[in-house]
């Protein structure tokens, strides 16, 4: 076990290099002269353009920039923003808060999720399983705009529980609606996923082997029947944490929070090459460590998963 | 045994969870409660306005977009300033301005303004700023509205370092006077003066003006609170404030939104208390949605669609045709039905290349070649040998909903004359200006000016004149030149706004670009606030916004 988090530890570094590089390469792709583009409709001071851009470091060649870029990342120095602020400090403001937000998106995921896709697989057929079905093919049809826009009617115009939008994104109570409406499309995978696995593992050897020891209904499901069934719903979700922080940028968007998507989609429009690469960094972690985290999970839920 | 401390650990977050949820329908039911409608005024209150993040430090020569504009303006008061409702210039910190050649002025202060550190404000105040702002080295993007100044070159060569620090045209009297020296006679200097460019900057600026740039200090109606990035700058009414207007309300919270929309949703519900603009999206229901709190108001901006003119095809022929055919296109397109339905009214049709509500603007200068008139047009058209290389199109940066319209107007176009007209979108605005100044536009291009200043010089010179630096379409003549130098060196601003009539004329004639219509303020207030107006920039009154109790 120790070895394969070893070698899976150091398979992460031509991972991250790769995609990092690939992210830089593709911003630096992109038309058009960030530099030149703060002038606005003007046309820039061909002077006072190279000063700023030998200050950006942006004159020099893309993998010099690259590099230059790695190796100020290992001492914690991420670049700085077109603006001049530094691009780690973008990112500890925006990163916190969309963290908060998918974890908060992800915990409504597994419980509500789980649950709904447990209880409609052990009846399966019956008014609840059938009720299940329906409202989870709602909620993956319905496209996510659509939904945070019924929310904001719904819970704010009209019941006046909550602001439209959220005014503190570091306030987590805010973000109970954003959290629902960014998790509501896994929610409704999950569901059906547990609910599938349920429904089939139900009429297993091993889950017959304990009906028949005489086990209580309970440990039944909850030991041998859920534990079992679980398998694949945790290698969606572990791939899914990161779909939850990168992906948030149409909720973030509606909802006004801001998180990561949010300064992500700014940084593109403005060619920011430095903060795309450093919130890319980010998530590719975010990404690596949650597909470590679902290998291992394996171990725990089914022993017969052994790691060599 | 690790499947039950499992159990118990999803157990735990489903608790949190719950509490969460339970905790927020309680806690955030107050905020939105009922507002009082009474006309009492909070003298003390304060407002949230909708803003974005400032691309650049707040320091008053380096916002040259609108988001940190505004808060320039609201921080620093320079010399003058205009008059929010009519766009005549006032004196603010200057107690007068004089000048008998338009080339050298002399600038008497009046006593009693304070920077908000407490300092006073000085001859020095303002021409240290202005030395520093110039300097190359300094890397101010505003600072080539020093370029009038004497010894301007001096601070900011073309190339290399600057040879001095200090331009050699201003000099300080006393605390109270100093003199400007310009290289050749801008009767309107005083308009200029009203940019935020030109504001004074603190002792204290020079010794950390990176800190300065997070933190300033002006001498405006507000004083600096905080920012925190990516959410909100809070500015509250500073109470030694000397100009003459003194701001009726506590503060402003200039709030951050990403999009349009969840602004709008927060107007709706009284969060959010002054909007920017109504996005594209709720423009066509603002009006029914607010009602007497809806703003639609003219402002000093135009759209046009500029001629490459740089391009072989253009630049062989014949003058005067070429001119003509330029009228001809013009002609073709219906632009008061294209304000109206695929613009929602949120446009002015325009009828001359100054905005309406600009000192010398004088309606229909573009006389009949803004009218549409598809018979006329297409005659225009084939008699001088029609459009070159049978075909238009216009580039646009697509991410700034321009889309519409320019199809609309290619529709025009093509429906009227049967040229062929398709519009030429292009990813973003950066990659358009790239083209724009490698004068790589292969046909027309969308441009659009709003306002420095509300004078014609400002729409005029500063867009046609021959190498001037928004001039996209490289456009050159004489004539029009030299009635712009007439008109710069006139004594009086009446003269000059006169003189640049004149010179607009030359433009009807030789059409190098497209007036299209004039942008609108489309915006709207929320119940928590009361005499909300908006000037011709587009920014609301700030100091005049009224809280209500």
């Amino acid at each position: 076990m120790g070895r394969f988090v070893a070698r899976r530890l150091l398979q992460m570094i031509p991972v991250f290099f790769g995609t990092t590089l690939l992210i830089f390469m593709m911003v630096h792709a992109l038309p058009g002269d960030p530099v030149a583009a703060l002038w606005g409709e003007k046309a820039p001071d061909p002077a006072q353009l190279a000063a700023r851009k030998h200050a950006l470091g942006l004159d020099k060649p893309m993998l010099q920039q690259y590099f230059d870029y790695m190796g100020g990342m290992l001492t914690g120095d991420f670049g700085k923003t077109l603006a001049g602020r530094p691009v780690l400090d973008v990112i500890t403001e925006a990163l916190p808060v969309t963290i908060r937000l998918a974890l908060f998106a992800f915990a409504i995921e597994i419980v509500l999720g789980v649950s709904v896709g447990l209880f409609a697989g052990l009846r399966r057929g019956k008014a609840f399983d059938k009720g299940a079905l329906v409202v989870t093919l709602l909620l993956i049809s319905i496209p996510v705009p659509v939904l945070g826009f019924i929310f904001q009617t719904v819970f704010a115009d009209d019941l006046k529980w909550v602001t439209p939008t959220v005014q503190d994104s570091n306030d987590i109570t805010q973000l109970v609606l954003p959290a629902f409406v960014l998790g509501s499309l896994s929610l409704a995978y999950v569901a059906r996923l547990t609910r599938t696995s349920i429904a089939e593992n139900i009429k297993a050897d091993y889950v017959r082997t304990a009906v028949a020891k005489g086990l209580p209904r309970r440990k039944v499901i909850t030991t041998h029947l859920l534990r079992n069934s679980l398998i694949p719903v945790v290698t969606f979700l572990g791939t899914d944490l990161g779909a939850l922080m990168g992906g948030a940028i149409v909720t973030e968007g509606i909802f006004n929070v801001k998180g990561v998507g949010n300064a992500l989609f700014k940084a593109i429009n403005l060619k920011e090459g430095s903060t795309v690469a450093g919130f890319v960094a980010f998530l590719v972690i975010v990404y690596l460590v949650a597909g470590l985290i679902v290998d291992l999970l394996y171990a725990v839920l089914d022993p017969r998963i052994r790691y060599a | 045994m690790r499947g039950v401390s499992q159990a118990k650990w999803v157990v735990a977050a489903v608790a949190v969870a719950l509490a969460a949820t339970a905790c927020s329908s309680s806690g955030s039911s107050d905020s939105s409660g009922g507002s009082s409608d009474s006309g009492a005024v909070n003298a003390a209150g304060v407002f949230s306005y909708q803003s974005g993040e400032p691309q650049n430090p707040l320091q008053p020569a380096n916002a040259n977009e609108t988001i940190g504009g505004r808060i320039i303006k609201n921080l620093f008061t320079g010399l003058v300033d205009y008059d929010p409702a009519t766009g005549a210039l006032r004196n603010q910190v200057a107690d007068k301005i004089e000048t008998t050649d338009a080339k050298n002025y002399t600038v008497t202060l009046k006593s009693g303004w304070t920077f908000h550190d407490g300092t006073p404000v000085t001859a020095a105040s303002f021409v240290k700023a202005w030395n520093w702002s110039a300097n190359v080295k300094n890397n101010q993007i505003n600072s080539s509205w020093f370029s009038d100044i004497v010894g301007y070159d001096a601070v900011h060569p073309e190339k290399g370092d600057p040879t001095g620090t200090e331009m050699s045209g201003l000099k300080i009297v006393d605390d109270t006077h100093f003199t400007i020296e310009l290289t050749s006679p801008v009767s309107y200097f005083t308009y200029k003066l009203g940019y935020s460019a030109f504001s004074p900057l603190p002792e204290g600026f020079f010794k950390d003006p990176a800190g300065y740039g997070e933190k300033p200090v002006g001498n405006g109606p507000y004083q600096f609170v905080s920012w925190e990035h990516n959410k909100a700058i809070t500015v509250k009414a500073y109470d030694k404030y000397a100009g003459s207007n003194k701001p009726k309300n506590g503060g402003i919270v200039f709030r951050n939104y990403a999009t349009g929309e969840a602004a709008y949703k927060d107007l709706m519900s009284d969060t959010l208390d002054v909007l920017d603009q109504v996005d594209s999206t709720d423009l066509p229901k603002f009006k029914d949605d607010l009602g007497k709190r809806a703003v639609d108001q003219p402002q000093g901006a135009i759209q046009n669609i500029s001629f490459a003119l740089y391009n072989a095809d253009w630049s062989s022929l014949d003058k005067d045709k070429a001119a003509k055919i330029r009228q001809g296109i013009s002609m073709a397109i219906d632009r008061d039905t294209i304000t109206k339905t695929v613009l929602n009214g949120n446009r002015q049709a325009a009828d001359a290349f100054v905005a309406p509500g600009v000192m010398g603007y004088k309606a229909g200068t573009c006389g009949d070649a803004c009218k549409f008139d598809p018979a006329k047009a297409k005659q225009l058209i084939t008699e001088n040998g029609g459009v070159p290389g049978g075909k238009l199109s216009i580039m646009y940066n697509s991410d700034g909903s321009h889309k519409e319209w320019v199809d609309a107007v290619c529709n025009s176009i093509r429906q009227s004359t049967g040229v062929e007209c398709i519009g030429d979108p292009k990813p973003d605005f950066k990659t358009v200006r790239d083209l724009v100044t490698k004068q790589q536009v292969p046909s027309m291009m969308r441009t659009g000016w709003q306002q420095d200043y509300p004078l014609n010089a400002n729409f005029l010179r500063d867009v046609y004149g021959t190498g001037a630096s928004s001039n996209d379409s490289h456009y050159s003549s004489p004539e029009f030149d030299k009635l712009a130098k007439e008109a710069d060196a006139a004594t009086s601003v009446e003269k000059t706004a006169e003189l640049y009539q004149q010179a607009e004329a030359v433009l009807a004639k030789d059409m190098p670009s497209i007036p299209l219509w004039y942008y609108k303020t489309s915006s709207g207030y929320s119940n928590k606030v009361q005499n909300v107006k908006f000037d011709s920039f587009g920014d609301p009154v700030f100091t005049d916004v009224e809280v209500k109790k």
